[in-house]
């Protein structure tokens, strides 16, 4: 009853278009919107549980709104473009650590011509952004190849990504400015001035972040690029004869989506980490994104956040729910426990529901749109 | 100048480590051949074979068998094993999902990958296991040419044998028996073959099964080499560019590929890592493949499809 549009009629186009046409979505999103915005920080200065301790913020909130966004870049590349990419570790890492040399100031010394280019370190919010700005050449860079190849063999090609910049990033010392241990540590957070230290400072520059390129993103994917990238993944011989350029649409989504994960590297490297060596961004990394993305959904913006959510919050379960009953299983067995469960899930999702939680979810409105008459 | 004699022990060693990438890529090719399926849990197969046969092993010894028995109960009962894994697989993913396009089908072979991983070590544990079948220690040939003479592992030589005879008994086998040309039928279209009356599910038993084997045989040969441990499933990462660059359909182009990402990144390593920092393996054989999918993207033996892109 409570969730039904009717009567509520839309009298120009501007409202046809929008990205909510029914209220109850809008309230909805607006209700969650004031939680995130205003009910955390608020919670979390009374420290009212849950929020008395910084866990929920630092071990969860946190990595689910930088992988959340993240798993928007790869959704983007794989989902709405159909171009499936094992690399997303490397365009993470990339954003990471183009992020830090600019946070900390390039030198590049070229000897042999008594010249060097000196760029003295950049305010962090410009370094996050051009971070991604790399990150999104890159991604052109690697690209290229969907040009000629498609499917597995692109996979293959984006691989290639995911191992040569994790050796990159490992052994060539000029990008971690020489430190021993191969480590980093991200500069200061201050932003024009607004210092980002405590845990619900951090929260709420990711959110904000993530609010803003989400918005950003479900815009791109329902306008015309969005439309090309589809055109391309559901069939590109149709898409390239109603006059799409396959080039153009390939590379806007791979650049896009690189630009987005680069972001989202940054600020996992920053944010998140603090101090992070390769092994952050490696392979395993690009499958976790490539999981959040079929979990949550193919396709959908919404579905990222979704599937982040679950991916994350899956092994905390696992951990507590036993513990709770009285039979504590061994981190280990966690372990395993967590990749036969999203093994399994990859599987039966792939086999009864392709677009995943999103679906799923979409599925559950339109029955509620006729409830409590199923007909 | 670099001397002859380390360029050539370079090169075999390198050939020889190729010849065990091309083990574990003759499962792909397998499976690719015969089911269209591109299959990313090959190198948990080859863990999930390698776990089981090693601790079996290990209880059947401490059971008082001798190690003759031991190794012929523990690798029958690996491949009970492999036979019960590809039938779930067949029953359970592979078989719902028949007709879907590449993509799905190499998807849900990644959740195999999971699933199997997190089984095989939950099941038979998860530390590093010594396996020895083969003798590991080496030979120094032609000492009389070279100061120093050439080093060669026998474990090396004993994995090209058994390279070889599989390849033989593959290409027999899908060239000459009933079974072999139904494989390829259901390669070509799986609808088509399936209107002509061949039992499509049995087919994709039988291929799933025959690359289980074969990852038993490559877990065989890796586990002596490396100890049986989860590492071993990025094997099957590496597995990739040999496909990449023999081509995917083809058994040889595995053979020809393992040998030519073996040799070209052991001399990549020696001979240009040491001036750009090392450790250029990880990546080497990608950088390859990547040049050959540009050039050439059926890959050196591949059969040409003609699709536009």
């Amino acid at each position: 009853m409570l969730y039904r549009e009717a009567g509520q009629f839309r009298t120009t186009y501007a409202e046809d278009m929008a990205i909510f046409p029914i209220r109850q979505d809008r309230i909805a999103l607006a209700i969650l919107l004031g939680i995130a915005f205003i009910g955390v920080p608020l919670l979390a200065d009374f420290d009212i549980w849950p929020f008395g301790s910084d866990y929920l913020l630092r071990a969860i909130l946190l990595p689910f709104l930088i992988l959340a966004l993240a798993a928007i870049g790869v959704n983007i590349l794989v989902g709405y473009c159909g171009q499936i990419s094992l690399g997303s570790g490397a365009f993470m890492a990339i954003g990471a650590y183009s992020a830090y040399k600019l946070g900390t100031g390039v030198h590049i010394p070229l000897a042999s011509l008594d010249f060097a280019i000196s760029i003295p370190p950049l305010p962090v919010l410009l370094a996050i952004l051009l971070g991604g700005l790399t990150a999104a050449l890159a991604g052109i860079l690697f690209g290229i190849p969907s040009l000629r190849i498609k499917g597995l063999y692109l996979a293959v090609a984006t691989l290639a990504a995911q191992f040569f910049f994790d050796w990159v990033f490992l052994r060539v010392s000029w990008f971690t400015n020489y430190a021993p241990s191969g480590s980093v540590n991200a500069p200061t957070l201050d932003f024009f001035g607004l210092n980002v230290g405590t845990p619900i400072e951090r929260y709420m520059l990711c959110l904000i972040f993530v609010t803003v390129f989400a918005v950003l993103a479900k815009n791109l994917v329902r306008g015309n690029l969005g439309r090309q990238w589809m055109a391309i993944r559901d069939m590109d011989i149709a898409a390239e004869l109603i006059g799409i350029r396959p080039l153009y649409a390939k590379l806007t989504a791979f650049a896009v989506s690189s630009f987005i994960i680069g972001v989202a590297g940054a600020l996992w490297a920053f944010v998140y980490l603090g101090s992070w060596e390769p092994l952050a961004f490696s392979i395993d990394r690009s499958l976790q994104l490539l999981f959040m993305v079929i979990i949550g959904g193919l396709g959908s913006i919404m579905g990222s956040f979704v599937g982040a959510a679950f991916i994350l919050i899956l092994p905390i379960m696992l951990n507590l729910i036993p513990t709770q009953l009285g039979v504590p299983l061994s981190t280990e067995t966690i372990t395993h426990l967590e990749f036969i469960i999203f093994g399994s899930l990859i599987c039966y999702l792939l086999i009864k529901e392709p677009h995943g939680f999103a679906r799923l979810i979409s599925i559950g409105k339109e029955k509620l749109r006729l409830w409590p008459f199923p007909y | 100048m670099i001397a002859l004699g380390q360029f050539l022990e370079v090169l075999i060693g390198g050939l020889m480590s190729g010849v065990l990438y091309s083990l574990v890529a003759l499962g792909f090719v397998l499976i690719f051949k015969a089911s269209g399926v591109f299959n990313f849990a090959q190198g948990a197969m080859v863990l999930l074979a390698g776990l089981a046969l090693v601790r079996s092993l290990d209880l059947l010894v401490a059971n008082g068998f001798s190690l003759w028995a031991a190794i012929i109960l523990g690798i029958g009962f690996a491949a009970v094993i492999m036979a019960i894994t590809a039938w779930l697989i067949e029953r359970f993913v592979i078989g719902p999902l028949v007709n879907q396009d590449a993509l799905t089908l190499f998807m849900s072979t990644i959740g195999v990958t999971f699933i199997l991983e997190g089984a095989a070590q939950m099941i038979f544990g998860s530390d590093a296991y010594p396996l020895r079948l083969f003798p590991t220690d080496a030979w120094f040939l032609f000492e009389n040419l070279f100061p120093g003479g050439i080093l060669v592992n026998k474990l090396d030589v004993w994995g090209g044998f058994i390279a070889g005879i599989l390849v033989a008994g593959l290409a027999i086998f899908f060239q000459r028996t009933k079974t072999g040309r139904a494989l390829r039928a259901v390669a070509d279209d799986h609808l088509a073959a399936q209107s002509v009356g061949i039992p499509i599910s049995w087919i994709w038993f039988v291929v799933w099964l025959a690359a289980g084997l074969v990852a038993l045989v490559a877990a065989t040969v890796w586990g002596t080499k490396l100890g049986v441990q989860f590492s071993i499933t990025f094997l099957a990462l590496k597995a990739l560019p040999v496909l990449i660059i023999g081509g995917l359909t083809s058994i040889p182009g595995a053979i020809v590929g393992g040998l030519i990402v073996g040799a070209g990144e052991k001399i990549a390593e020696v001979f240009l890592g040491s001036h750009i920092g090392g450790g250029i393996e990880y990546w080497f054989a990608y950088v390859l493949a990547l040049a050959v999918l540009l050039v050439r993207p059926q890959g050196l033996f591949g059969e040409r499809i003609i699709e536009r892109i």
